[in-house]
């Protein structure tokens, strides 16, 4: 079992203030190069808990997760964010984690430092949030180390507390546990539950039923740029609707 | 006819009595070579890291100049300073013809496309790594180029003393601007080229093995920053 624990912050997720969730996905269309990548996707993304996105290699979750996050621009469709916030204050509301973390060549410390001066924390704040997001991601004892020398699920897990420190209302993760050992997800996920907890909202895009249904409230399933359905993770894990969604729960291998 | 072993007995003895005519080549050679790289990273860090991050018409027509400008002959460089600084050239009046200041100019010339270059290719890859996770952290602009070229300050390093070795090694370009002029603008390449048509091998030999020295110290330089960044997980 997780041993959650609330998370402890000097700034408390924005409840008091307007939330820009939920978000409502319409007609969005990615193209690359003439190839259509997303093919007019229509999602509303709850305020809350976690979101999985799912789907074969290659049918477009990153790319997905990638529009959503703002990094890349759709070829055409909106991204409608609840509330009256600019494109800055959007974009600083939101976080992201990659399957491959890219951390700086510095200490641990200095990289979540880096994180938090270019999201506008003073030198107190800054000071106070290391301090805590050190604490509750386990990393004190390796905080003056080479970031970038360090095991996968450490680098992953300095990638993640980075992502948290900035303190979004959102975070945004592309297949943050692939290729680490159960030890390392399980530290990854107990900081995901904590930020669930204080009501920070996570999409992630997973390959990991185990992990789908340990973290996520919903699933998106994502078949060739389009989505195929969009459902509570246990109705998504008993009866999926699609045959890819099908095939994808059951294990069953699929072209 | 010359006994190799009397004549390296006797450029090791020139290296180590310090011979003044010895050292002043060294020396003279050293300050135009070490000015010349860093007039030309000066200009060609900021420019190889432009081109690098930047998206602009032209910018693959710019990356193929620079790349063929790194394979410049130092002898048609030499020329075209020749031309332009001669008494009858564009920049005649300047006088500069056959002093160091015409040494430096040249040399300028052969090390700042390797060092654009190599910047741009560095940038290049280290945007490639570090750019959609900059974005995301909101950094842009200068302050994402700054991160970049502080994440790839090593191997920049290592773009400088390729350069110096570019420089210091040249004799082409500086022979047919600087004359060869003896205290004026003798340097290692190019007494190394008169003292041997002369015979003088002792002190042809001496500046050789003193080249030969300094190639080996910057090889060993770029190793150790390489190495000095890995414990230290930066490079």
């Amino acid at each position: 079992m997780l041993d959650i624990k609330p998370l402890k912050s000097s700034k408390k997720p924005d409840k008091h203030l307007a939330s820009m969730l939920p978000l409502d996905v319409q007609d969005l269309v990615y193209e690359d190069r003439g190839n259509r990548i997303i093919r007019g996707v229509n999602l509303q993304i709850a305020s809350t808990g976690c979101t999985a996105i799912m789907g074969y290699n290659g049918a477009g979750k990153s790319v997905l997760v990638r529009l959503l996050h703002g990094l890349l621009t759709p070829s055409s469709g909106t991204l409608k964010w609840s509330g009256e916030f600019t494109k800055d204050e959007i974009a600083r509301r939101q976080s992201m984690v990659f399957q491959t973390p890219v951390l700086l060549r510095r200490s641990v410390e200095a990289n979540i430092e880096y994180a938090l001066q270019a999201r506008g924390f003073n030198r107190e704040q800054c000071s106070l949030r290391l301090e805590e997001v050190l604490r509750e991601g386990d990393l004190s004892k390796l905080r003056k180390r080479s970031a970038r020398v360090l095991s996968a699920g450490e680098r992953q897990r300095i990638a993640v507390c980075r992502a948290l420190a900035v303190e979004p209302e959102i975070v945004f993760l592309d297949e943050p546990t692939a290729s680490l050992d159960p030890a390392a997800i399980l530290a990854i996920e107990k900081l995901l539950q904590r930020a669930m907890h204080a009501g920070r909202k996570l999409i992630i895009v997973s390959q990991s039923i185990g992990q789908v249904k340990r973290l996520a409230r919903d699933v998106i399933f994502v078949h060739k740029g389009n989505i195929t359905e969009h459902t509570p993770v246990d109705e998504f894990l008993s009866t999926p609707r699609s045959e890819p969604a099908r095939a994808f729960v059951h294990g069953i291998l699929f072209e | 006819m010359f006994d190799v072993s009397s004549v390296t007995t006797a450029a090791m003895h020139l290296i180590a009595s310090l011979d003044g005519v010895l050292l002043e080549i060294v020396l003279l050679s050293l300050r135009i070579s070490i000015s010349a790289v860093i007039i030309g990273s000066v200009i060609g860090l900021p420019i190889g890291a432009a081109i690098g991050v930047g998206r602009f018409f032209g910018r693959e027509f710019s990356i193929m100049l620079v790349n063929a400008l790194m394979g410049l002959p130092p002898v048609v460089v030499g020329l075209i300073v020749y031309l332009q600084l001669s008494r009858t050239g564009p920049l005649g009046s300047l006088q500069m013809l056959y002093t160091p200041a015409a040494m430096i100019i040249a040399q300028i010339i052969l090390v700042t496309p390797i060092v654009i270059a190599l910047t741009r290719q560095f940038v290049e890859d280290a945007n490639a790594d570090y750019d959609e996770q900059l974005r995301s952290l909101g950094v842009r602009g200068w302050a994402k180029l700054a991160t970049l070229i502080n994440e790839i300050r090593f191997s920049l390093i290592t773009v400088i003393l390729a350069a110096f070795g570019r420089a210091i090694a040249e004799v082409g370009a500086v022979i047919i601007v600087g004359g060869n002029i003896n205290h004026v603008t003798r340097v290692m390449t190019t007494s190394i080229t008169l003292e041997t048509s002369k015979g003088n091998l002792d002190l042809a030999l001496a500046l050789g093995i003193i080249l030969m020295l300094l190639a080996l110290a910057m090889n060993a330089m770029a190793t150790l920053v390489g190495h000095f960044g890995k414990v230290r997980s930066y490079a």
